[in-house]
């Protein structure tokens, strides 16, 4: 009797790990309000054209994406995914925009089994010594952006640069990548997370006199820093340089003009000649009346990711080493043209550098200049003991 | 180095004269009605708001500023009429209750006609530049600011201290009951000053939309700093308001552009850069607890 049931045990779980899902549940906590909302609400756009462009189904199964807002607030965000991973029981976690937002949610991921796509924050911590089976990154790690601009800048001859970013883990990142390829004097400010006037730093720029200004400053700080920039005059004497982040869409539409000939780096533009990019471009733009800016091109991404991965384990979601293979050997085709993943789950890719000019129809947006890095890798994968 | 203190010293008088306009309003009703209004930067909010939809509907700053403080003013009779004339003789508990309740209602009801990202507030094209005073920059909006703010200040000045109006307000404030036995009508009075103060938080609000951000919440960070102020200045005193506000003002401005500067040769710089903010931030509060401790009442009460 015993032995019989054990059989039978046994046999409904083998059942169980190799039934197939009916469907896809994906969790999407990222920022929504506040003056970081402009990039989470790319991110979910870019994400759901996706979805929609595939029928509504991820690898063929129905998708069921479940939308939270974090309010750029740790404790909010941590509230969201426990609900999420607990409740709703989802497949995968995606959306948070901000490194200290996902280093508070990530160990309740990891811990639950999930796997996190993270379409934008990539905190160096998950690309080193924390790296995690149940993390990817599918845009970049923190500090790729802000190496390629830093070897821009010291290529350009730049002598004294000051650098502004706010003060958390993505600031951190920022300055350390951008330090690593620019070799001159540097003065650095921090400021704090989310703050909007910046009267009392861009004065003591002035008095700095740098003869660059590199700044992370993303959303709405970044919007009202470049604004306060402008009309502060100091625009006449420092060239300004900042990583795509601070430099695409959602700032171009707020600042307008004075943004032009401002130099920024990134992995992905729109103007990028690749037939997934054209289609992702023109039909990003029929549905939401605006350009994507990269953001939009990562959550775009992340949702093809997904796709792929259950297409690859035939929709059966619950052998977890099955899927991890399958999203690490990403088999879609992403708007950025090709790249493959680390073994700490972090892109190796191409970074560009664009300009900020006017485009053929008269608008004010970036155009690509050309490459700065070739199948570039971040700096901490060596750190990295992937179980 | 006479160009960054000067413009660091303009700074923290454009954060102070703004302060003070949003204090200027809370010191009155707090003095005068004894009504605790924590919504008061709910107000603040919803001028924004009203200013950054008009301006942009009437494709003009200056139009949609009018119109803003209008609005709001009106916003403000309306509150007053049906809320706060309830509230007056209530005691401090349910005054808090009752706007905490309305700071929590504006929020939403902004978030459902506005949604929950920022509106976009844009100077006036004029004033999107810089001034140039003999080699001296200066954003010529900025410039703009501190003149509204020093207009307003002299404005209430004369308001308060030289008509009869202003006469029968501080009589209110330093005692009410005596005040209506002289036969004031202290209730229309009560009236006049709130929809006054809710047309300053408009004022604030919509000159400080293009520099800040317009934004579900904008009223709560200012709310606190605007109390600090009116407990520094002593309650119900528009001169204690201006001359707190300017304190504080100076001292956050100053705090946050030095403090970081000398820690740094101190201390290594990001460490730096987490103390010196933090450290800037506390010393209003450490301002206002040593200003208290030798002036209970706040540097000028109302009821001396």
């Amino acid at each position: 009797m015993p032995t019989r049931l054990t059989v039978l045990a046994a046999a409904l779980m083998l059942a169980g790990s190799v039934h197939a899902a009916d469907k896809v549940k994906v969790g999407f906590v990222s920022t929504l309000s506040g003056p970081g909302a402009g990039l989470g609400v790319d991110i979910r756009d870019g994400f759901n054209l996706a979805v929609k462009q595939l029928n509504g189904k991820l690898g063929g199964l129905p998708a069921e994406i479940l939308i939270a807002d974090d309010q750029q607030s740790p404790d909010v965000a941590k509230q969201a995914t426990d609900k999420l991973l607990k409740r709703d029981k989802v497949d995968f976690m995606t959306g948070v925009v901000f490194s200290n937002i996902m280093l508070a949610v990530g160990p309740a991921v990891f811990q639950n089994q999930t796997f996190y796509i993270s379409a934008n924050a990539g905190p160096s911590q998950y690309a080193g010594e924390q790296c995690n089976p149940f993390f990817f990154n599918v845009a970049w790690q923190n500090d790729n952006l802000h190496e390629a601009v830093g070897k821009v800048v010291q290529d350009k001859g730049f002598k004294n640069v000051m650098i502004v970013t706010p003060n958390y883990p993505g600031g951190k990142d920022a300055v350390s990548g951008f330090k690593r390829f620019y070799k001159g004097q540097t003065e650095e400010m921090y400021t704090k997370l989310g703050q909007l006037d910046y009267a009392a730093e861009l004065a003591q720029i002035r008095a700095a006199k740098p003869d660059a200004l590199f700044f992370f400053l993303p959303g709405g700080m970044g919007i009202n820093f470049v604004k306060q920039f402008v009309a502060s005059g100091l625009s006449q004497q420092t060239q300004l340089f900042a990583p795509g982040f601070s430099a695409d869409e959602d700032v171009i539409k707020a600042v307008g003009a004075p943004m032009m000939g401002m130099f920024n780096s990134s992995h992905w533009a729109h103007d990028m000649e690749n037939a997934e990019n054209k289609r992702f471009v023109a039909e990003f733009e029929k549905e939401y009346k605006r350009l994507p800016s990269l953001y939009a091109s990562q959550g775009y991404d992340a949702a093809l990711m997904m796709d792929a991965a259950v297409r690859d384990v035939k929709g059966n979601l619950g052998d977890k080493k099955a899927l991890q293979k399958a999203l690490e050997a990403k088999r879609f085709k992403s708007v950025r043209g090709d790249f493959k993943f680390n073994s700490n789950h972090y892109p190796v890719q191409n970074y560009y550098l664009r300009a900020i000019g006017k485009d053929a129809q008269g608008r004010v947006t970036n155009k690509t200049m050309g490459t700065i890095f070739t199948n570039h890798a971040d700096a901490y994968v060596a750190q990295c003991k992937m179980k | 180095m006479t160009q960054l203190f000067l413009e660091q010293a303009l700074n923290g008088l454009q954060f102070g004269l703004m302060l003070f306009l949003l204090a200027a309003g809370l010191t009155l009703v707090f003095g005068i009605m004894d009504c605790i209004n924590l919504a008061h930067g709910s107000l603040y909010m919803v001028g924004a708001y009203f200013v950054a939809a008009a301006a942009q509907a009437a494709d003009s700053f200056w139009l949609g500023l009018g119109a803003g403080i209008a609005g709001t003013a009106v916003l403000g009779l309306l509150l007053e009429l049906s809320l706060f004339r309830q509230l007056y003789r209530r005691d401090h508990l349910a005054q808090v209750l009752a706007t905490f309740a309305l700071i929590l209602i504006a929020n939403e009801t902004v978030r459902l006609i506005w949604g929950p990202a920022p509106l976009l507030l844009n100077p006036p094209e004029a004033l999107a530049g810089p001034v140039e005073i003999a080699g001296f920059f200066y954003p010529a909006y900025r410039l703009v600011i501190i003149a509204f703010g020093l207009a307003v200040a002299g404005l209430l000045y004369l308001l308060v201290a030289k008509s009869r109006v202003g006469m029968w307000v501080r009589a209110g404030a330093s005692n009410r009951e005596m005040t209506e036995a002289l036969g004031i009508n202290v209730r229309g009075l009560f009236t006049a000053v709130f929809v006054f103060g809710a047309a300053l938080c408009a004022l604030a609000g919509g000159l400080l939309g293009p520099l800040l951000a317009v934004q579900v919440g904008m009223g709560e960070s200012v709310l606190i700093l605007a109390f600090v102020v009116i407990i520094i200045g002593g309650i119900g005193s528009i001169r204690g308001a201006l001359v707190g506000a300017l304190i504080v003002g100076t001292v956050d401005t100053l705090g946050r552009a030095l403090l970081p500067t000398l820690l740094r040769a101190l201390l290594p710089a990001d460490a730096a850069a987490t103390l010196g903010p933090a450290l800037a931030s506390i010393l209003i509060y450490l301002l206002m607890a040593g200003i208290l401790f030798f002036k209970p009442q706040g540097l000028f009460p109302a009821r001396a």
